[in-house]
Order: structure tokens, then C-alpha cells, then sequence
């Protein structure tokens, strides 16, 4: 069984984003760029899999301009076979990206595809669902644990309500959530290894996907923001002032 | 003219206060007609209470013995078939309608609006992006259907005293046998649900164990409210996946939220800056929550709380 993995880089997760003060956009000249967080836990999974022999293949797939292909060798360092770079300067939207990992899907028919439940850059955590549905294949979201056997896998997912296991038939689409594992630490040698691994680039307009990029964002703006409040000097004045407002 | 239709989320034939909050926001449009789509193996119940939330004109019921469990690839050719004719297709921003409107939104041939925390037209959104860090206006064309998530947060629940007609709907969608449901393991708790609750406590890394999170259950029964944890401690394993709060987590608007041993992430204060007031109580003077708490206390919370109790 071969394993895709949607790895997207985004604006890491430890930097402070800031509106651009003309409102066109969020600052990102210079700013970190890493491997959204859940899909590096999805590539995890997806080695740990390989690895218990339940996989023979892990296939790293990005789409995004040119420069991510120091990011995609993070992919392969970590661990994966092989990787496809779909190349394109747009901000596809997530039917767009959907449609185009389907077309990667007919060609390399994997038995099961992995990517974050959602992208922490535009977090609109959407692209797996749609997948599977123009897959027409099983979807199962906000994965915390996956158990593969045969053609199936159980699938615990994190809802609102608790823990929902679910029995699906493969192939399918998981998306993983931040308690499915922990992802390992790149080693040096891994990193020369990965230079030698197969990546594959192919220009998005040669997919022959159509463009589903009907949103359009016409202003950012920086949230509304709490105003400080006062500190309290012990329980007894924190009482009284939430008495005040009626709270207790 | 717009039409909308709203998914009704519901579990052991309950309806989820998150679809009154979802017609809350359809009310914002000055919709034509707000419709309600129940699916379920035996919907009645929950249509009646639908039926109930001020603003809604019909509640559609749409029994099956398929949707017995609430399962996204099974739902959503049904709900994108009862779509027609609607201009709006509403869920809340909850796991179950961050499961199922993409589905419904890839089968009408358009990108969903996740998290829609106002609306400027009829085809124009606010939503955050990045944690809560930006907050974009985002414009949908006119001839297409718009498919949006609903932040819960941001719509207060439309109340009740409707008395919408209801209808049931047959549905011909053809429907997949490839997932079976096996099970739900819900925590069980006499406690507030987290998510609609009034007010909310909840407890950090600091809390330090499973056991110790007791003294945040015993303030939060005192209070009549519900237990809520940052991720750390939900990592940590203190307390189940259900009670995070966060960016990840659930995004909260509570009345009073109390923060013990909260740093303060910034993933964390995603999911509470709607809180009416913020209480947060930590050793470290120089912790991120206290820049966004109403009323902030320096100190050991395994004093600060059992004192609070008592005092209140």
C-alpha cells in the first residue's frame, strides 16, 4: 500500500502575525516558514505505518511556489520515499487544492491519504473532506488514533462529544489531529539522504485541474482587542469585584 | 433574496444549541426564509425543537435509517440535494459541521467560508484566519451557493417561541456503505456543556495531575460551572480531548471564564476572546493571559481556588 501525505508549508506557528496596515494582506517578508504542525504529524503517522510493514511507500505532496523545495526535503529527511511538487505561485483555495490531489490520486492510487485536519495559515480546515468526497471515498476527520488491518481502518476521532471510532473500508482520507502522535526530529544524516530521494515537480497548470478560486478576500484587518484589566491583590477583592458585575 | 438552509446538529435526540446560534446568523441576512434540515433515523423530536427557535419559517426532516449515526460522506449528498433552491447552506463550526459543510460544499462546486463571525452583505463574510490573528472580509460570488461554517462564538442563540411548520422530506441521493459507525465515548458529566455554558473554569499544565484538576471541578460545581483545560493539560492527560479549549479546541463565549494555571497561548486565547469577563489566576505575574484577563490575580492556585470557593 502506498501512503499520500499532503505536507503544506505555512508562516510558523511560533511567529507573531501582523496585518499589513494597508489591509491587503498579513506581513510575511522574512518571517519563518515551516511544515504545517498537523501535517507533520500526518507524515509521522504515515512512517509509522511504513514502518510496522502495513505500507510499502510514503509520498510526500506540496503545492506551493517555487522556493518549497527546502521544505519538501524536510518531508523526505523525515522520512518519506518520495515527494511530488506541485508548483504554482496562487493561494489555491481548498476545492482547488482537492481537485488537484485527486488528479495526483489517479495516478499514484494510494490506499490511504493523510494530511492535517487543518492548515494554521488560512485554518479553514477543509481540503480532506473535500477530497474524499470527490474521491468518493471515506473520510475520517480529527483522527487520534489509527488502526489499519486488511483493507480497513479503525479511525478514533476527536469531536466534540468525546472519542468516535469509526470503521472504514480503504482506500480513505484521514485527517489527524495534535494528539495522534509526536513527530521525530530531522537528523543530519537524514537531511544529506534526502538529497539523493526522488522529487518530482509538476507545473499546476499541466494537472489540467479547474480552478474552484471563486473566494475573494477583499481586506485584513488585526482582531479587536481586549482591553487590560486591573489585578487584584487577593480573593476577597476579586469576589467583591465580580459581585459588582453580577457574575456571582 | 436569500434563501438559507441550516443543518440541525443533534445527538440522542437533542438538538444542539449551536443551531440556534447558526440561525442567529442567517437572521443577519434578512433572509426570505430560514429553513431547518434535520437528518436523522428518527428525526421528529429533534424537528420539534427546531421548530421552537424564533426565526425559522419550515423544519425539514429527512428520516433514514443511514444517518442513525452522523456520518459526513452519508449526510452531505443528501444535504447537497436538499440544497436546491437555497442561496445559503448553514453549519455550525462545530466538529460535526466542520466534518460535513466541506463535503456539501465540494458537491455544489464552491470552497467553504469556515468560521463566519459576521456578516457585511449577503455575500460578504468576516472570518479569522491565523489563529484569530487576522480577521479577513471575504467576497462570494452572487450565482453560486455559499457554504459557511458558523463560529459559534461570535452568535448569540436565537431564542425560542417559534413555531415553524415542519415537513418531512424524502431524499433520493444515493448513499455509501463504506463507514460504519462503531462507537461514541462520550465523558459523562452532570456538569454545563462546555460549549453553550455560562461559565466556564478551566485549569492549565499547572494543575500538575489528573487528581489535582479536582479542585478545578469542586469551583466549577460551586459556581454551576463547566471544566474546560488548555491544551497543555489535555496533552498532559489530565483530563479528556473534549474539555480543550483553544484554536484546536472549542471556541467559547462564556459570560465569566476563570483560567487557573493558564499561561496563555496564544492558541488558547483564540478560543476565549469573546468571553464576556476573564479571570485568570497564575504564579507568574508576567504570564500572556494577563494581558487580555479583566481581573488578573498573582498566586499559588492551590490556595487561590479553594479560598475562592469558600468566599463565594
Amino acid at each position: 500500500m502506498k501512503i499520500l501525505v499532503g505536507y503544506k508549508r505555512v508562516v510558523d506557528y511560533n511567529v507573531r502575525i501582523q496585518v499589513k496596515p494597508d489591509g491587503s494582506g498579513v506581513i510575511t517578508d522574512g518571517v519563518k516558514l515551516s511544515a504545517n504542525p498537523f501535517d507533520d504529524i500526518a507524515l509521522e503517522e504515515a512512517l509509522r505505518i511504513r514502518d510496522k510493514g502495513l505500507a510499502t511507500e510514503v509520498v510526500v505532496v506540496t503545492m506551493g511556489p517555487a522556493d518549497c523545495q527546502a521544505h519538501i526535503r524536510n518531508g523526505l529527511a523525515m522520512g518519506a520515499n518520495r515527494a511530488i511538487h506541485v508548483v504554482t505561485d496562487a493561494a489555491i483555495q481548498p476545492l482547488t487544492a482537492a481537485r488537484a490531489f485527486l488528479k495526483l490520486i489517479e495516478k499514484e492510487q494510494p490506499g490511504l491519504v493523510l494530511m492535517g485536519k487543518q492548515a494554521i495559515d488560512d485554518d479553514a480546515n477543509q481540503t480532506g473532506q473535500m477530497l474524499a468526497t470527490l474521491w468518493g471515498r471515506p473520510q475520517a476527520t480529527f483522527a487520534g488514533a489509527i488502526a489499519i488491518t486488511g483493507n480497513s481502518a479503525q479511525v478514533t476521532r476527536e469531536v466534540d462529544a468525546g472519542l468516535e471510532i469509526l470503521d472504514i473500508d480503504l482506500p480513505a482520507v484521514v485527517t489527524v489531529d495534535l494528539r495522534l502522535n509526536e513527530p521525530r526530529f530531522i537528523k543530519l544524516p537524514d537531511i544529506m539522504k534526502a538529497k539523493s530521494k526522488p522529487l518530482e515537480t509538476i507545473a499546476f497548470a499541466d494537472l489540467g485541474v479547474e480552478s474552484a478560486d471563486f473566494l475573494e478576500t477583499a481586506h485584513y484587518a488585526p482582531p479587536a482587542k481586549r482591553s487590560k484589566g486591573v489585578m487584584v491583590k487577593d480573593v476577597a477583592e476579586l469576589v467583591a469585584a465580580l459581585k459588582n458585575k453580577g457574575l456571582v | 433574496m436569500s434563501r438559507v438552509l441550516i443543518i440541525a446538529e443533534h445527538l440522542n435526540g437533542q438538538l444542539n444549541g449551536a443551531t440556534a446560534r447558526c440561525v442567529s446568523c442567517a437572521t443577519a441576512l434578512n433572509a426570505d426564509a430560514i429553513d431547518v434540515l434535520v437528518l436523522s433515523d428518527a428525526g421528529q423530536a429533534v424537528a420539534a425543537q427546531a421548530a421552537q427557535i424564533s426565526g425559522v419559517s419550515k423544519v425539514l426532516v429527512a428520516d433514514n435509517a443511514a444517518n442513525a449515526h452522523a456520518i459526513a460522506q452519508v449526510l452531505a449528498p443528501q444535504i447537497a440535494q436538499a440544497a436546491a433552491g437555497y442561496s445559503h447552506i448553514f453549519g455550525a463550526s462545530t466538529t460535526f459541521g466542520k466534518d460535513v459543510m466541506p463535503c456539501v460544499a465540494a458537491l455544489l462546486g464552491v470552497s467553504q467560508i469556515s468560521d463566519v463571525m459576521s456578516v457585511e452583505s449577503s455575500h460578504s463574510f468576516k472570518r479569522p484566519i491565523y489563529a484569530g490573528n487576522a480577521i479577513i472580509t471575504v467576497n462570494t460570488p452572487a450565482d453560486k451557493p455559499v457554504v459557511a461554517t458558523v463560529r459559534t462564538a461570535s452568535w448569540p442563540a436565537a431564542g425560542n417561541g417559534g413555531s415553524a411548520s415542519m415537513e418531512s422530506l424524502s431524499l433520493s441521493a444515493a448513499l455509501p456503505v463504506h463507514t460504519r459507525f462503531v462507537s461514541l465515548q462520550q465523558g459523562k458529566s452532570d456538569r454545563p456543556d462546555l460549549q453553550s455554558a455560562a461559565k466556564v473554569v478551566s485549569g492549565g499544565r499547572a494543575l500538575g495531575s489528573a487528581e489535582n484538576f479536582a479542585i478545578v471541578y469542586s469551583l466549577a460545581d460551586k459556581l454551576g460551572a463547566a471544566v474546560g483545560a488548555s491544551r497543555a493539560a489535555v496533552d498532559a492527560g489530565y483530563v479528556p480531548n473534549e474539555l480543550q479549549v483553544g484554536q484546536t479546541g472549542k471556541i467559547i463565549s462564556p459570560e465569566l471564564y476563570i483560567a487557573a494555571g493558564i499561561s496563555g497561548a496564544i492558541q488558547h486565547l483564540t478560543g476565549i476572546k469573546d468571553a464576556g469577563t476573564i479571570v485568570a489566576i497564575n504564579k507568574d505575574g508576567e504570564a500572556p493571559i494577563f494581558e487580555v484577563a479583566d481581573f488578573g490575580l498573582v498566586g499559588d492556585l492551590f490556595q487561590i481556588l479553594p479560598e475562592l470557593e469558600k468566599a463565594l
